[in-house]
């Protein structure tokens, strides 16, 4: 079949070989402008961008003539566990012709999870097949995370602006055609030394931000504007609090266990409120104990979970001295705009940390 | 001198306030409610909410922020789950948080978490939570518990009969209500669906319901519906929806369309209300395999003014008479 799937940064990579491994063929494009005013248009005003967002590629890979979707759903309060549905009776309602599958969490169900893996597998392959094939390419999700990790550290460094960027771009070629768990490992190691081997300033100290919010925008470089590749090109460190990788082993295949952030966050938010609300909230006051300089929120405007969040997070700020920058990212959110008050961020803490060490030299 | 109790006249007041209010008031309590939604209430909640919030978050700032100073307790239940299946919107569970991140020099809130997904036990162990706050005879409090619940199906029993909230809580306080609810089978039905501190809040909802009844229309709600009949429609979602109140209104909607009772359908939404765009395009979707009942979504924030609010209703109106003449 002609399939489709959510296109959310590196893991694009990993579906796509999942996809072409089982014997379908993959139509999905990463998300572009011409994606969003799609989803724009037929969605409804107050959705939420990666909403928008996801509509407009289904909406794309539908006109290409694909007839299976594959995407994921939750159990809430987050409302994205709703968007499957409701974007299926969209489609549907503008006289499209496809099949659905939603993957729910494991724990929800046991017959529908791997009802659903068959469904997507067809019959061909055993269990013991598809569980390999799981296996490597959870593998390979591994991976690329970790090299994306370590351009985090490497992009400030960089002698010429850019220049990790494109290793990074390579090295995700690299691991994408690597066929078995060996080629990954190699590939692995292949890709870490072409980025480590960028031209670097190893004197340089940068600043430290983290990143915390909502999963898809932050995963989504599209989404928010490639904001860990302006900042870091600003000469700053950032640290991403969510992975794919952290997230759907929280997720799907165990009871959701959070107990560092959780913990953390208890003070301020003692209860879960769907999404990443109650993570940022934890994750802002672990990264103010680890030293880091700021933190920048990203959320999707009119997402509840992260308004929770920041109604909360002033306080937080205060009490363990962490500045953060909360941004809101809608269809009409312009990437100056964004850079602009980066920047304005980023000298603000440059200024904090410079006193700190005046005041202790 | 009795304690004073605090409850702020929006969101889940508009559900649960007779329940509450009797339960304190047989516990010897003295149950203070804020002032009606007014300018200066929205205002005062505006300037203390994150700009991002929905406007019954602002509300309830502003509620809050009117009471605070006359009260020694504030009482802000976290409403987590209370039909054990359905959860309330990530607003109302960090409710109590953001109350206290935001606004300064509060009396004690009263903040049980309120998750009877826990079991049937649960609910007695939060009572007492509560009632020990006034006093600790378990008997006392269980009694009082008893008394309110009886209270509050009478209070239910009115809604389902077609009393707004405000009017429910005066026939129950013994007042007169100067109103006619007689069925009139040659007048148009609308229902007016949202949710309950929506609809009901006369300043909000800019008094729609009584403005639907002066233009001669005999307006049904959400309240109407029996948890019966609601339920009934859930097969008709391929997913339940995670959210209660929410829940109700696509539910409800599901039901006016199905019966066919009803000559328009208007859905009240607050802005920037997360759920809602969810129900609205729900509603708005299924609204199209309907072709005699006809849909308006109404979207409510801050700065409403009353003229507009009444020139869609009015013109909404004189679309569904006209109608009704051509056939």
């Amino acid at each position: 079949m002609k399939v489709t799937f959510p296109y959310m940064g590196t893991s694009n990579i990993v579906f796509r070989s999942v996809m072409e491994e089982l014997g379908h063929e993959v139509v999905v494009k990463k998300p572009s402008k011409r994606t969003l005013s799609l989803g724009t248009e037929y969605a409804p005003e107050f959705a939420c961008i990666p909403f928008k967002i996801l509509l407009g590629t289904y909406l794309e890979a539908l006109e290409e003539g694909a007839d299976l979707i594959v995407t994921s759903g939750g159990r809430g309060p987050c409302r994205a566990g709703h968007y499957a549905q409701l974007q299926e009776k969209i489609l549907r309602d503008l006289g499209y012709d496809f099949e659905m599958v939603v993957f729910e969490a494991l724990t929800d169900s046991f017959k529908d999870f791997f009802g659903n893996i068959r469904r997507v597998a067809g019959s061909d392959l055993s269990w013991w097949q598809i569980f390999k094939l799981i296996k490597k390419e959870w593998y390979r999700l591994m991976v690329l995370d970790d090299i994306e990790r370590l351009t985090h550290k490497v992009r400030p460094r960089e002698l010429e602006k850019g220049m990790t960027t494109k290793a990074f771009n390579k090295a995700q070629k690299i691991v994408a055609v690597a066929e078995t768990e060996e080629e990954i490992t190699r590939a692995k190691e292949k890709s870490l030394d072409l980025v480590n081997d960028v031209p670097q300033d190893i004197n340089y100290e940068p600043l430290k931000i983290g990143i915390i919010g909502e999963i898809y925008v932050v995963l989504e470089p599209f989404a928010n504007l490639e904001l860990e590749r302006t900042l870091g090109e600003m000469g700053v460190e950032v640290d991403r609090s969510i992975y794919l990788t952290g997230w759907t082993k929280d997720h799907t295949f165990f009871l959701p266990k959070k107990d560092e952030v959780e913990e953390a966050a208890k003070p301020y938010l003692d209860q879960l409120v769907g999404g990443h609300g109650l993570d940022s909230v934890g994750n802002t006051i672990l990264y103010a104990q680890d030293g880091f300089d700021g933190v920048i929120q990203l959320a999707p405007f009119t997402c509840i979970p992260e308004i929770v969040a920041k109604s909360i997070l002033p306080e937080v700020s205060k009490d363990w001295n962490i500045p953060f920058l909360t941004i809101f990212l809608d269809e009409k959110t312009g990437k100056a705009g964004v850079t602009t008050r980066l920047e304005a961020f980023v000298d603000l803490i440059a200024k904090k940390r410079d006193k700190a060490r005046d005041r202790i030299s | 001198m009795s304690v004073k109790i605090g409850i702020p006249k929006t969101l889940s007041y508009y559900v649960y306030y007779p329940l509450w209010k009797k339960f304190f008031t047989e516990l010897g309590a003295e149950v203070v409610v804020s002032d009606n939604t007014s300018r200066r209430i929205v205002d005062d909640g505006v300037k203390e909410t994150v700009n991002d919030a929905c406007v019954p978050i602002k509300l309830f700032h502003g509620h809050v922020a009117n009471l605070k100073d006359r009260v020694e307790y504030i009482f802000i239940p976290r409403l987590v789950s209370v039909n054990g299946e359905q959860i309330y919107c990530p607003k109302f569970l960090g409710l109590p948080d953001m109350i206290k991140s935001t606004l300064k020099d509060l009396p004690e809130v009263i903040a049980p978490r309120i998750d009877l997904r826990k079991g049937k036990f649960e609910l007695m162990k939060i009572v007492y939570q509560v009632g020990s706050i006034i006093t600790k005879n378990p008997l006392q409090i269980y009694s009082a518990f008893k008394e309110a619940k009886i209270y509050f199906e009478e209070f239910n029993d009115l809604l389902k009969e077609g009393y707004t909230v405000e009017e429910a809580l005066k026939i129950l306080e013994g007042k007169e209500v100067d109103i006619n609810l007689e069925e009139n089978s040659s007048s148009l039905k609308v229902a007016v669906l949202g949710y309950p501190y929506i609809v009901y809040d006369p300043y909000v909802s800019v008094n729609m319901i009584q403005k639907l009844r002066g233009l001669g229309v005999e307006v049904v709600t959400t309240d109407m519906l029996t948890n019966q009949e609601l339920n009934n429609q859930k097969q008709k979602l391929k997913k339940d929806l995670f959210w209660t109140f929410s829940g109700e209104v696509v539910k409800a909607g599901y039901h006016y369309y199905e019966s066919g009772e009803i000559d328009g359908l208007i859905h009240v939404t607050a802005f920037g209300c997360g759920p809602d765009f969810m129900v609205d395009k729900l509603l708005e979707l299924a609204a199209k395999d309907k072709e005699e009942i006809a849909f308006m979504a109404l979207t409510i924030d801050e700065h409403t003014g009353e003229a507009g609010i009444v020139t869609r209703l009015e013109a909404f109106v004189d679309m569904l008479n006209l109608r009704r003449k051509h056939q």
